[in-house]
């Protein structure tokens, strides 16, 4: 089976946010694997466990990006795809993202029977590029997925609809995004580590693939990013707690107004 | 600038969810003059016209087909496609929900669209439309606004203020025939299991009663299930409760998992790591229960009390008990 796994490399989700020049700083900044992208990287490999085959990692972004696809490795991805945009000049969106993913694809004729996809991604929270790279691609998609199974050609999900679960069928080639409960990520090992530096690794730049920049060109842009309001200290009750339980419920009742 | 504007109602269980009466709101300050459509689908569609037009449609399209009923993204995006090519709207809204999430971003590849995701705020600046979202589950915000072609966007249920209903509004109604034949749909709905607490879901409630670890045991999730259910609201779960198996993932609040802004977040023996506060931080008022008077759950709340949650839950569902009594 080939698996493909799209993943991005993210700020790990205990990280403060600061803005500098109107941008958010990754001065000392701790990355991660998306841990959604984590839960598909685990999910492909036990996809080979089972069926046999090859889990290719693919990510878009800069040179320390190639950290989060060493990792994938490290858990048991057999070989890597990075492509870094940093020449392009505007700012990318996710029509931008999902048509250099499809194009790495296909130009590098990555065979795929399945591609996984977190659902979406702690930075930006769009949950975008998955069900756009399946319709430029072609194929179906299940997002949100909390159980996988194949067996041949046929494909059966257990899909989270917002508490819900939906037991869907369909068939190979498909794409599907993980939602968390999929599967419990392992550690990589130390062998798995040692191993994950002489996996083949492919470097791409924009110049390589195909793709004239207009085509690419992001349809949307960002005009300001801050932080929320800091919100004012509250007001911690005392006494009795009976007492307490009594004025929370009219303090909710009349002065917050929710009740 | 007038602009005709295309809102897709979702439903879930038959039902008009409150995100589309919110995105018609939306869709109503960026018309300015011009003409919104709902579009709604499924075999009860018509049942769904009036509420669309009191809420500002200035006309409804529905698609009939019983194979809508039950969503799949193939039959949706086939009925949503041929909408959109019917109405060739200057901006389409959806809501940001599963099926939203699902759709949105497919439509927008196929037609070559931007799509701005998860906003909560929609506001107009000299002339153009300017979409506020988080990032960062909520750490911070963007604006963003679009360079070229349609405007397309998914909105974040209960962010955006749904108008007052004009019982006497009407829409035209229009029906459009959209052909759903078995072997489009490439993905095969078998059976849905319903887990959610008394169908209220928790990215649209009102209230949100939420457990950490200090519920020690699913069993612990009991009075708190209690007081969410008398008071309308559905329970909520920090990782760490989620982690220790206590509560299915489902339920999760924070970064990883679910964002939410209710009117009312009681967060119950949850300490208040980053990654859970990036979740429930924008709540409109939040409160604590908590043994520990250090945790950092505090520094976000309205209103706290140091104390048992199993001693000041149930006290509280008993408290509320005789405020609604009262009403």
């Amino acid at each position: 089976m080939n698996i493909l796994v799209c993943l991005k490399q993210t700020f790990d989700t205990e990280e403060r946010i600061t803005i500098e020049n109107g941008r958010i700083s990754e001065d000392g900044v701790e990355f991660v694997i998306n841990p959604y992208d984590e839960y598909a990287v685990e999910e492909a490999i036990r996809l080979k466990e089972k069926h046999g085959g090859e889990v290719t990692v693919i990510t878009i972004g800069p040179e320390r990006a190639e950290q989060a696809l060493r990792t994938a490795m490290a858990m048991g991805a057999d070989k890597g795809v990075i492509v870094d945009i940093e020449e392009l000049e505007e700012e990318p969106d996710e029509h931008t993202i999902a048509k250099i993913l499809a194009a790495t694809i296909k130009e590098e004729d990555l065979a795929f029977d399945i591609i996984l996809c977190g659902y979406m991604a702690v930075d930006d929270g769009s949950a975008q590029v998955g069900p756009r790279l399946a319709e430029l691609l072609e194929i179906p998609h299940i997002s949100t997925i909390t159980k996988l199974d194949i067996d041949g050609n046929k494909v059966s999900v257990e899909k989270d609809v917002e508490g819900d679960v939906e037991l869907i069928d369909s068939s190979l080639p498909i794409l599907v995004t993980a939602q968390q409960g999929l599967n419990d990520p392992r550690y990589p090992s130390l062998p798995g580590i040692m191993k994950a530096k002489k996996k083949p690794l492919t470097r791409l730049e924009l110049d390589d693939l195909d793709l004239d920049e207009e085509e690419i060109a992001a349809k949307t842009e960002t005009i300001d990013v801050f932080l929320p309001p800091k919100k004012q200290a509250g007001k911690i009750l005392q006494g009795d707690i009976k007492d307490q339980a009594k004025e929370l419920v009219q303090l909710l009742r009349n002065e917050a107004k929710v009740i | 600038m007038s602009r005709n504007v295309l809102v897709l109602a979702d439903v879930r269980d038959g039902k008009l969810r409150n995100v589309s009466l919110e995105s018609l709101a939306a869709a109503r300050k960026v018309a300015e003059g011009g003409s919104v459509t709902a579009a709604v689908f499924g075999s009860f569609a018509k049942d769904l016209v009036d509420p669309l037009a009191e809420h500002g449609a200035d006309k409804v399209l529905v698609v009939t087909n019983h194979e809508l009923d039950q969503y799949t993204t193939d039959g949706y995006f086939a009925a949503f496609k041929k909408v959109i090519e019917h109405i060739n709207p200057d901006v389409i809204f959806t809501g940001h929900t599963a099926v939203g999430k699902d759709l949105s971003p497919r439509i927008a590849a196929r037609l070559g669209l931007g799509l701005v995701s998860d906003v909560t705020r929609v506001e107009l600046e000299e002339g153009r439309i300017v979409f506020t979202r988080p990032i960062y589950a909520g750490k911070a915000f963007v604006k963003k606004v679009f360079k070229e072609g349609t405007v397309f966007a998914t909105l974040r249920p209960n962010n955006i203020e749904k108008g007052e209903a004009d019982s006497g509004r009407k829409a035209n109604v229009e029906e459009l025939r959209v052909d759903v034949p078995a072997d489009l749909l490439r993905t095969i709905v078998k059976d849905v299991v319903k887990k959610s607490t008394d169908g209220v879901d928790l990215s649209e409630a009102r209230i949100i009663v939420s457990g950490g670890r200090g519920v020690k045991s699913a069993d612990g999730f009991k009075p708190l299930e209690e007081l969410a259910s008398l008071l309308g609201g559905a329970v909520g779960a920090s990782r760490g409760a989620c982690d220790s198996g206590y509560c299915d993932y489902a339920l999760q609040i924070g970064q990883t998992g679910k964002v939410v802004t209710p009117d009312l977040y009681i967060a119950c023996g949850i300490s208040g790591a980053i990654q859970h506060l990036a979740g429930m931080s924008n709540s409109k008022v939040i409160v604590a229960i908590n043994k520990d008077p250090e945790a950092p759950i505090f520094q976000v709340a309205d209103y706290g009390i140091v104390g048992d949650l199993f001693e000041v839950v149930p006290l509280l569902t008993e408290e509320f008990k005789k405020l609604l009594a009262q009403n």
